[in-house]
């Protein structure tokens, strides 16, 4: 092992030995790349078939605290680039990995988020086949910064798009909301609150597969990750020429994410979500996406929340529990905690 | 969620809505000649907007929203001085999520933090406390915001401040009363209120005989309310059967939690921490006596004013109001968000004028989120 | 300001600063119990509070949360009776009337 550093120092940015020693031992010898050219060279069948699309995506992932319940940086990375991928009908090839890293990080750290990179990687089936770094000096990042970018195929016949909706689509969840955002909320220690929520963050490939399988017919989907459900909701309506009516008392919620809620003033609707996605289907596949959906752990809780309407075109409103309806909008900013 | 779930009944609340719309009927009550309750509290304002309430009720009961909403009367000129504070590089300035929007002449909370200024968001004054006593080099000052619910978490902290001998703890002082301001609108010549809706939080700390002045001064009814849709609807009830048996009394709807001669330990600390000053500037209503608090001479050394020269300390002054804002008219219940001038066209969440766009109990912004004012169908 | 949640004293964890751990849908926050000790510290564990800013403000009376739940379906059976009766009364009035189909 030619690395003894404990800590990340600028030196191991400068492009030099050390640079490529922390490279070698922390990022390639994991990920194992295939070939170290400046480029991936890759190739796929599928890409060839005809009416076959590549989709591309990209992200960067900045969290913090960069490691919590339930997961870390760089497994949100991988799920969230993955799922970007998955929610537009593609199947995950390869993703590109580049960290910020700021001067002083741990390498003990940044190996516990390659090794969960890698992890979630094979269970996704994609590989990260590129990748960057960069050193930052102290201050001017959080410990470190993700960018994933990943490449996918869209096999013929799978035309998936928010304007696809129609009045009557069956609006499904696969997972309970809010987990995420409510264990990101209470890890910060802010707070001051202590629970035992976890981070449900996981890569939904597989999922929708399974469920395009089994309802070729699936309108749109989207992964409810920062503002919430609300946000891709609202952003699907946005897009498609009719309303969404969402079930209050359907929606699946834990009771700690409840509590969290309730003492924050906060509401689950915009809790970030990390393994939760929403997808619009036709009525008569809807029972057969359910059922794809909770053959899989990633959908045991799929379940169905609500549907497009025809009236309030391009809003979403919710009938609440309690029977009166109200706008479900997207918000401003971020969710702040309120007292009042 | 036991003592919640409880009071979110749909079939109890379609038994309230339905004696209550009876009620209205036999009144003769409707949407030509509504009855007028103001619920007082921001936090009745959020939960008749989170529940769909004002779309449920018969059109014989018109909600007015009252001035109970801290953020929503907060003058610009003090939103400044908590910038003003938090740009202090010694400072550590801690504050409720609440605060963070709101617009001061300059710059919110939000944009001094994005600029560089240390503020943090913080869920309760003992946690600005234990920051004041890990970071002793640094001066953590407080914003005291609020009626009398939070008043005595501020006072109790300022308490345990003493008695520890920390040096680096002030709280900067804006809490306000309620009676007041109720006083203020019921001798307003211009407001038509049949009763109120009394806030259920704050009367957990002052009790109800506070409000007697209401119904044997003014002759009004009032319901002192919890904050679940029944608790609610449970008050209108209250209020309008008071009204069609022509009586004016405080009622006690939330007496679960409510005591009727307030929480005594409460109290005392108020006593102990807090003068009344001789006026207070709330933003919309203008000068209101005797309905602000500041920290006594006992406990100056709590004082973020004193300590900083800033606020009443350094004198008087007054902002004067953005062009075009209603924000004092809406919040006394005097016009509909709707009604102003600025609402959905200078004034957004996005970019707001005033504190009731953005604050979570501000009735434009409840209007603007939950709909009253994007066309959601009435009464479905 | 208005915020608050019923939540339930599990544990004393300070007893010179009057601090408990409470409980709410099972989150903890510690919270000061100051404004409900009216005698033993210990005499508050176990008890529902209204949690807010991180302290119990005031104890729930279950009896007085019982008494009003009472109340409320009190009415929902009067309502239904009165309902009933309506509907009684309009039977006797004629056949039922069907709402148009538009």
């Amino acid at each position: 092992m030619a690395l003894r550093d404990t800590h990340v120092t600028l030196s191991h940015g400068g492009g030099g030995k050390a640079m490529r020693d922390l490279i070698e031992e922390v990022f390639t010898s994991v990920f194992a790349p295939p070939g170290m050219e400046d480029q991936a060279r890759l190739m796929d069948a599928a890409l060839q078939q005809p009416g076959a699309r590549l989709a591309f995506t990209t992200d960067s992932f900045v969290v913090t605290p960069v490691e919590f319940p339930g997961g870390d940086i760089g497994k949100i990375a991988v799920c969230g680039t993955v799922n970007d991928l998955a929610v537009g009908g593609a199947r995950p090839l390869w993703l590109s990995a580049a960290f910020i890293i700021e001067e002083g990080c741990e390498i003990a750290l940044l190996r516990r988020i390659v090794a969960s990179m890698a992890k979630e990687a094979a269970k996704a089936g994609v590989r990260i086949v590129t990748g960057d770094t960069k050193v930052v000096g102290r201050g001017s990042c959080d410990q470190v910064y993700v960018t994933t970018s990943g490449i996918g195929v869209i096999p013929a016949g799978v035309d998936m798009a928010a304007g696809h909706l129609r009045a009557g689509d069956v609006a499904i969840v696969n997972h309970r909301l809010g987990d995420h955002g409510a264990a990101i909320m209470a890890a910060r220690g802010d707070m001051a609150l202590s629970t035992d929520l976890q981070s449900d963050c996981a890569s939904l490939g597989h999922l929708m597969q399974a469920v395009l399988a089994a309802a070729p017919d699936v309108r749109a989907a989207r992964d409810a990750t920062r503002g919430g459900l609300a946000a891709a909701l609202n952003e699907v309506a946005g897009a498609a020429g009719c309303g969404i009516l969402l079930d209050e008392s359907a929606l699946p919620l834990t009771t700690e994410v409840r509590g969290v809620c309730e003492i924050l003033g906060l509401d689950p609707l915009y809790l970030a979500n990390e393994g939760t996605l929403v997808l619009f289907v036709p009525p008569d596949q809807a029972d057969a996406a359910l059922q794809a959906m909770q053959s899989l752990p990633e959908g045991t809780g799929a379940t169905i929340i609500g549907h497009a309407v025809a009236d309030h075109a391009g809003q979403v409103r919710m009938r609440t529990a309690f029977g009166g309806v109200r706008i479900v909008d997207m918000l401003i900013g971020e969710q702040l905690p309120r007292i009042c | 969620m036991k003592f919640s779930t409880e009071f979110r009944d749909p079939d109890a609340a379609k038994a309230l809505l339905g004696e209550i719309a009876r009620l209205c009927d036999d009144m003769g009550r409707s949407a030509d000649n509504p009855l007028h309750i103001m619920e007082i509290c921001g936090g009745h304002t959020h939960s008749i907007f989170r529940f769909g309430l004002d779309k449920l009720i018969h059109a014989g009961v018109e909600f007015i929203h009252g001035p109970g909403c801290p953020v929503c009367v907060l003058p610009m000129s003090r939103v400044d001085e908590c910038v003003e504070l938090a740009e202090n590089p010694d400072v550590i300035f801690t504050t409720f999520g609440d605060a963070m929007r709101v617009p001061g002449t300059q710059k919110s909370l939000l944009q001094a933090k994005a600029a560089g200024a240390d503020i943090r968001m913080v869920y309760s004054p003992l946690d600005a406390l234990e920051l004041a006593r890990r970071n002793p080099d640094r001066q953590v000052v407080f914003f005291g915001l609020g009626f009398e619910t939070t008043t005595p978490s501020t006072a109790l902290s300022i308490q345990q401040a003493a008695r520890e001998g920390l040096e680096n703890f002030t709280v900067f002082c804006n809490h306000i009363t309620v009676p007041e301001p109720i006083k203020a609108l019921l001798d307003d010549p211009y407001m038509v209120l049949d009763g109120f809706i009394g806030p259920g939080h704050v009367s957990m700390v002052i009790g109800i005989h506070p409000y007697d002045f209401i119904a044997q001064d003014y002759k009004k009814p009032i319901a002192v309310a919890g904050f679940e849709p029944l608790d609610l609807l449970q008050s209108v009830l209250m209020v309008l059967r008071q009204i069609a048996a022509g009586e004016a009394r405080v009622e006690n709807q939330y007496a679960r939690v409510v005591p009727e001669h307030g929480n005594p330990v409460s109290m005392a600390a108020i006593a102990d921490v807090y003068e009344r000053r001789p006026s207070f500037e709330w933003r919309g209503l203008g000068e209101i006596d005797a309905s602000g608090l500041r920290i006594r001479e006992k406990y100056r050394a709590y004082d973020a004013e004193e300590k900083f020269n800033i606020g009443y300390a350094a004198g008087p002054r007054k902002t004067p109001e953005v062009e075009g804002c209603d924000c004092g008219k809406v919040m006394t219940g005097r016009i509909k968000p709707t009604a102003c001038p600025q609402f959905g066209k200078g004034c957004t969440p996005e970019t707001p004028l005033g504190a009731l766009m953005v604050s979570s109990e501000g009735a434009c912004a409840a209007y603007w989120q939950y709909g009253g004012a994007r066309g959601v169908a009435a009464a479905e | 300001m208005c915020l608050g949640i019923p939540g339930k004293i599990i544990e004393i964890t300070d007893t010179t600063r009057l601090m408990a751990m409470a409980e709410v849908s099972g989150v903890r926050r510690e919270v000061s119990v100051a404004p409900i000790v009216t005698g033993a510290l210990a005499d508050v564990v176990g008890q529902w509070a209204l949690i807010h800013v991180g302290f119990a403000m005031a104890v729930i009376d279950e009896e007085e949360a019982a008494r009003t739940l009472d109340a409320l379906r009190t009415l929902g059976e009067a309502q239904e009776t009165l309902e009933a009766m309506a509907d009684g009364d309009a039977a006797l009035a004629g056949p039922t009337e069907v709402e148009g189909a538009a």
